[in-house]
């Protein structure tokens, strides 16, 4: 298995289609050994429809797509052996206790650990004695990341793992990663949390209808946005407006604020300064903007380009 | 100095009733139901006259009603239809409140248990009712509106069906018969929407709520049918005995009507107190927490499903069981009526060197067996419930095969059939052979009884390969069940042709133990059976697992 070290994920031109609607778009995803790896998009981006494929639930229409060196259709049940999965929803047995359901997935998988998983359910706080239809939409998720994480697996695949999970637990469930990740394990975290996956990735994927729009370290991501400047200058910044790079300039009570790419940072300051700087405040990015990118404000820039072109 | 201003408490007014919003859901049920209710309406109706229409076709003059009436007066004939009162003025229009009313009982209760349910306890359990609740609606609003919808709905059917007798202008149909022979569906859907109305209080899935009240519909016909064979007063304890107890186009007796009318009145106030003794989606137990592991059977496959079919498998097996309780206790009467009867002894002699008893028997396995097979459809389609439910998408993300999930759930199939068929044949071999002081009658029935097997598989079969191959139709499973009743029973009134009988599995089953015991179709059928299966596991791990 060639591709087992370098990419744990590897998906190239991933198409698929229900009905007419078309769910995925030339998707490409490249998830590395020992990284956390985020994915995020919208709702109905189709970040659950990948994992389904990766799963082996569902089959793409055209594309290729290895998890862990195999074929997650044909593999599928090999694959499933050495990874573990939380679903964003996830549904239990109104009829079997959440003890009961957490060690049923983690036995049907293989490698259950009795004494890991007695700890999660302590870590988590979950009484694994109630019935499936007693327990609340967030003790719910917990069953089932309880689940996952119980077995000692390669690859963990979670579908916005902690939708109902109050921010006491989203905490537990960080350190949980950061444990997996410590522990030398893969993970691929979908998510619409901008803050979970920037606290938690080491890479992050943005897909947007069907297709990934920006793949990349957080800091090679941040090559590619703009850095929010709040500035004051001893003579007036006229021509401003006319560098290249420069978005949105707006002046409040004698305070310069704008956005700037980031390759065009240096020039920009570099005319600031040459007005003579009195305070400067420079923002990095934060990944709500990296977002907003993608599917607020860039979606006129796309226009504008193509209009232009 | 301030002034403080109080707002008046909630008046009485204010308040509102625990009917409130009634009328608004009454509206509601009609336009969720506006296909549905036609549909059934139809269907009822349409049935009724096309029978009586081909009734007047096959039996037209006195001399064959004579020989329908001869052959309807075995126990056979008698727990098939209805009492023999009937017998005595075989007009066209006693022929039809004799074969048809019992039959029709049942399907007006189950077009009301199923109507009922899926107003009340489904709306609650996917969580629907508590939207529409935590509006200006009252506590009792969802089951009112239901009642009174399935009730209208009733009374509906009941003028359509007299104006379709009536209409025909038939001879030995009368207004008036046809008015009462309406009114005698109209209770009896009324009593069963009554039952169901109580049912859905005590549990907290609607499937289980249709399958209880159901279970009622089907004692009630078995409660006649051994009353009006043995003539001991048993029908008097059945709702579909007092409808059948009108002699509508004989003397018209409308009193027993009345029977219905009050016994629904009583389970509608019951209904009422379950239900404020309750919260929303809750039954009337409370859920008890349970193991904090699972066991080692539970992590297999097989234990899995298992544990998720045992409620369906322990309950049905137990009203199989009592079902042949029932039909056994009455074998002995069977004989003992005839036993006298010189006329009958030709019959017998045409049967074959079979007892009567026996091949009363033989006619009542059918039916079991036929029974059992709605067990099998529902517990066939299980894995589709859960696939649906979004249950079966984790733990195939595990590493079960799709082959071997599907799989488990087809053996705990096979198994349940097995328990079905034993169950009912235990209960009528060890009843029969008390009642008639015969224990050789054990085994015997307890084989009749077995022998149904390949043609459950068969059942089995065509609902997984549905499942695996054409998911979102796999209800279409239930035409097995479906048609083998209806070429069962009114096949045999109608005089179906021959073919029809061969389109159903269980037309291929010796009838034993009239019949002598032939290998060839039950191997047959079982053959198929594996093929069918088969089939449906590979159709099953090449398609996607779809959620929707």
């Amino acid at each position: 298995m060639p591709a087992l070290t370098d990419a744990a994920i590897s998906v190239s031109g991933l198409d698929k289609s229900f009905g007419t609607t078309k769910a995925l778009d030339q998707l490409d995803l490249t998830v590395h050994t020992e990284e956390v790896h985020g994915f995020l998009g919208p709702n109905g981006a189709g970040k659950s429809t990948t994992i389904r494929v990766l799963l082996g639930l569902l089959r793409s229409d055209a594309g290729t797509a290895a998890v862990l060196g195999g074929d997650p259709w044909r593999d599928a049940v090999a694959l499933h052996r050495r990874l573990s999965y939380v679903a964003g929803d996830v549904n239990l047995w109104p009829n079997l206790t959440g003890g009961e359901a957490i060690d049923l997935f983690a036995r049907l998988r293989g490698g259950f650990d009795r004494k890991r998983r007695d700890a999660l359910c302590d870590r988590f706080d979950l009484d694994p004695t109630k019935k499936g239809r007693t327990y609340s939409k967030g003790n719910r998720q917990k069953v089932a990341i309880v689940a996952a994480l119980a077995s000692d697996v390669e690859l963990l695949v979670l579908d916005e793992p902690t939708a109902g999970l109050d921010p006491l637990m989203e905490s537990v469930f960080a350190e949980c990663v950061r444990e997996l990740k410590a522990a030398g394990r893969t993970v691929l975290l979908s998510s619409h949390i901008l803050a979970q996956v920037e606290a938690l990735c080491d890479r992050v994927s943005i897909i947007r209808l069907g297709h990934i729009v920006e793949s990349g370290s957080l800091s090679e991501l941040r090559h590619l946005t703009r850095t929010t400047v709040i500035a004051e200058t001893a003579r007036p910044a006229d021509r401003l407006a006319e560098l290249p790079g420069v978005h949105d300039p707006a002046v409040h009570n004698g305070q310069l604020r704008f956005d700037v790419d980031t390759e065009q940072l240096d020039a920009v300051i570099g005319y600031l300064h040459s007005l003579g700087i009195r305070s400067l405040v420079s923002q990095p990015p934060t990944l709500e903007q990296l977002f907003m990118r993608h599917y607020g404000d860039d979606l006129n820039a796309d226009v504008t380009t193509t209009r232009s072109a | 100095m301030t002034i403080t201003t109080t707002r008046p408490a909630v008046t009485a007014h204010d308040r509102g009733s625990t009917f409130t919003g009634t009328g608004a859901l009454v509206r509601f049920i009609l336009r969720r139901d506006r296909v549905r209710i036609p549909v059934w309406l139809a269907a009822l109706t349409l049935t009724t006259v096309g029978t009586a229409q081909s009734f007047q076709d096959l039996y037209g003059d006195d001399t064959n009603r004579a020989q329908v009436a001869e052959t309807m007066s075995t126990p056979a004939g008698l727990a098939m239809t209805g009492p023999a009162h009937y017998l005595g003025d075989y007009t066209l229009g006693a022929m039809m409140s004799h074969q048809m009313l019992g039959f029709m009982a049942i399907m007006v209760g189950l077009m009301s248990v199923l109507a009922v349910v899926r107003h009340t306890r489904a709306e609650e359990e996917t969580g629907r009712a508590e939207l529409v609740r935590a509006n200006v609606v009252g506590r009792h609003a969802h089951l009112v509106a239901a009642l009174a919808v399935v009730a209208a709905t009733n009374v509906v059917l009941a003028l359509l069906i007299a104006a379709g007798l009536g209409g025909l202008g038939m001879a030995g149909i009368t207004w008036s018969g046809a008015l009462l022979y309406g009114a005698a569906h109209a209770a009896a859907g009324i009593v069963f929407a009554g039952v169901a109305a109580v049912t859905v209080q005590i549990t907290e899935h609607s499937r289980g709520a249709a399958g209880l009240a159901l279970a009622v519909v089907g004692v009630a016909y078995v409660l006649r049918a051994a009353g009006d064979v043995g003539d001991n007063g048993l029908s008097w304890l059945s709702p579909i005995g007092w409808v059948q107890a009108t002699w509508a186009f004989l003397e018209n007796r409308w009193w027993p009507l009345l029977l219905a009318v009050a016994l629904a009145v009583g389970l509608v106030l019951v209904a009422f107190q379950l239900s404020s003794r309750r919260d929303v989606g809750a039954g009337l137990r409370q859920p008890r927490s349970g193991a904090a592991a699972a066991s080692n059977a539970l992590a297999h496959p097989i234990g899995f499903a298992l544990r998720l079919h045992r409620g369906l498998m322990f309950g049905f097996g137990v009203a199989m069981l009592l079902l042949g309780v029932t039909y056994g206790s009455i074998l002995g009467e069977a004989e003992d009526m005839l036993a006298g009867i010189d006329a009958f002894q030709d019959v017998i002699a045409e049967i074959g060197g079979a007892t009567v008893a026996e091949s009363f028997a033989s006619m009542v396995m059918v039916i079991m067996a036929i029974i059992a097979s709605v067990y099998v459809v529902m517990a066939a389609l299980r894995p589709r419930a859960e696939e649906n439910a979004g249950r079966a998408e984790p733990v195939l993300a595990t590493a079960l095969s799709r082959v071997r999930w599907l799989g488990s759930h087809l053996v705990v199939v096979l198994i349940g059939s097995v328990v079905m068929l034993l169950a009912a044949g235990l209960g009528i071999g060890l009843s029969g052979a008390s009642s008639m002081g015969d224990s050789s009658m054990v085994g015997k029935l307890v084989g009749a009884s077995l022998a149904y097997l390949p043609a459950l598989w068969v059942t089995a079969g065509i609902a997984v390969l549905l499942v695996g191959l054409v998911p979102r139709a796999a209800a279409l499973a239930w035409i097995v069940p479906l048609y083998a009743f209806l070429v069962g029973y009114l096949g045999q009134i109608l005089q179906f042709p021959n073919w029809m009988n061969n389109l159903s599995p269980f037309g291929h089953i010796p009838q034993l133990p009239v019949d002598d015991l032939d290998f060839v179709p039950l191997l047959a059928l079982t053959a198929l059976a594996a093929a069918l299966a088969v089939g449906g596991l590979l159709a099953f791990r090449e398609r996607e697992v779809n959620v929707t």
